[in-house]
């Protein structure tokens, strides 16, 4: 579980030094992400290097704890809005609708979009 | 205690303790009620959990400085849960790989929408100027989004709650609008989750659906990415 944790951490701060490092337009954690995708890949590839947390499911199941309570993760950032109150008492009405209609837009567009580009490769998949 | 009853409250008030104490007490409860109800969307533990906390803060006169103090300690671990997303990821590569063209596809169409359709409808809406910038990068994860706000010198803490309220809308409104449209699969409606609503959508995602939360974290990264690029090339287009 240690060992597992001080992967994922470690990972991160790979991804953060590496993104600072070389001035990267992208967040640190999702470097870290993808450095933690060619680890476990490798591991498939690589019998030498199923050792520690990448042994017995060890980093797995220490992710899947950290992903099980994902929501909980945004609650403090959440809470922020009380610093907020006055904006939203002059604009809140205007700002909450202005989100609401562009999430609506934003699945719409991106759901439709998925179904249509992979109905259309079956149908020539088909062919 | 017993010469002052309020020496006590006004030592744990200053505490890290006692805010990360509530923030995991009250959580528990609100996801206790979400699982009572079967995950109705309207039960979204974020929600009423911010709602309970920011009122007890107000009533007992807690700045949110104090607050986040204690609350950071769950605020940090945002970061290593990214990366932990590679687990998913990982474990369904076989079906991420071979639905990468509708993927990219659908994430182009949906980051456009994501941010013209703020802009443009905020810019509508009649919204100052340092509004319109702070709400724009509102579909991406909340440390993202205020980067991106920082660097168009909009207010971060504004961008942060525009993205939590965004999270939390997507992750109400998706489960009743996907249903009307008809779309049964799970890689599409997760995909769409994520985009629009970050981890608060991937989050009713893996409730939903293991496959669906799978698409959503990939959907999150990959939106993450393209909206740091998007945002200032759609502001310097649209916002006067």
């Amino acid at each position: 579980m240690l060992a597992s944790l001080s992967l994922i951490l470690l990972c991160q701060l790979i991804g953060e030094a590496v993104v600072r490092g070389l001035g990267l337009p992208l967040p640190g954690p999702v470097l870290g992400l993808l450095l933690l995708l060619i680890l476990l890949l490798a591991r498939d590839r690589f019998a030498s290097l199923a050792r520690g947390p990448l042994r017995d499911d060890g980093v797995e199941s220490a992710s899947k704890g950290l992903l099980a309570h994902l929501s909980l993760l945004f609650v403090p950032a959440g809470v922020g809005v009380v610093q907020k109150l006055d904006l939203l008492a002059s604009h809140g009405i205007a700002i909450v609708l202005v989100l609401a209609l562009s999430v609506v837009l934003t699945l719409l567009a991106t759901v439709l979009t998925f179904r249509l580009v992979s109905g259309l490769l079956k149908q020539q998949d088909l062919r | 205690m017993k010469d002052n009853p309020f020496s006590l409250w006004v030592y744990l008030s200053q505490s890290p303790l006692l805010w990360l104490t509530v923030t995991l007490l009250v959580y528990a409860t609100t996801d206790a009620v979400s699982l009572a109800t079967r995950r109705h969307p309207f039960a979204n533990p974020v929600l009423h959990a911010m709602w309970i906390i920011g009122a007890f803060l107000l009533v007992t006169g807690t700045s949110y400085t104090t607050y986040f103090a204690g609350a950071q300690f769950v605020h940090f671990l945002l970061g290593p849960a990214t990366v932990a997303l590679a687990v998913p990821l990982y474990e369904n590569r076989k079906r991420v790989v071979s639905s990468i063209v509708p993927m990219l596809v659908a994430l182009a169409a949906g980051s456009v929408t994501a941010v013209v359709s703020v802009v443009l409808l905020a810019e509508l809406a009649g919204l100052p100027r340092d509004v319109v910038l702070a709400l724009a990068p509102k579909s991406v994860t909340a440390g993202v989004a205020m980067g991106i706000a920082e660097s168009l010198h909009a207010d971060p803490s504004l961008t942060a709650v525009a993205v939590i309220l965004t999270g939390i809308m997507g992750a109400i409104v998706v489960t009743p609008l996907m249903n009307r449209t008809g779309v049964t699969d799970f890689r599409a409606r997760g995909f769409a989750a994520g985009l629009a609503a970050h981890g608060i959508g991937t989050a009713r995602a893996f409730q939903v659906d293991e496959i669906a939360g799978v698409f959503s974290g990939i959907a999150m990264s990959l939106n993450a990415l393209v909206t740091s690029f998007l945002v200032p090339l759609v502001v310097t287009l649209l916002v006067r």
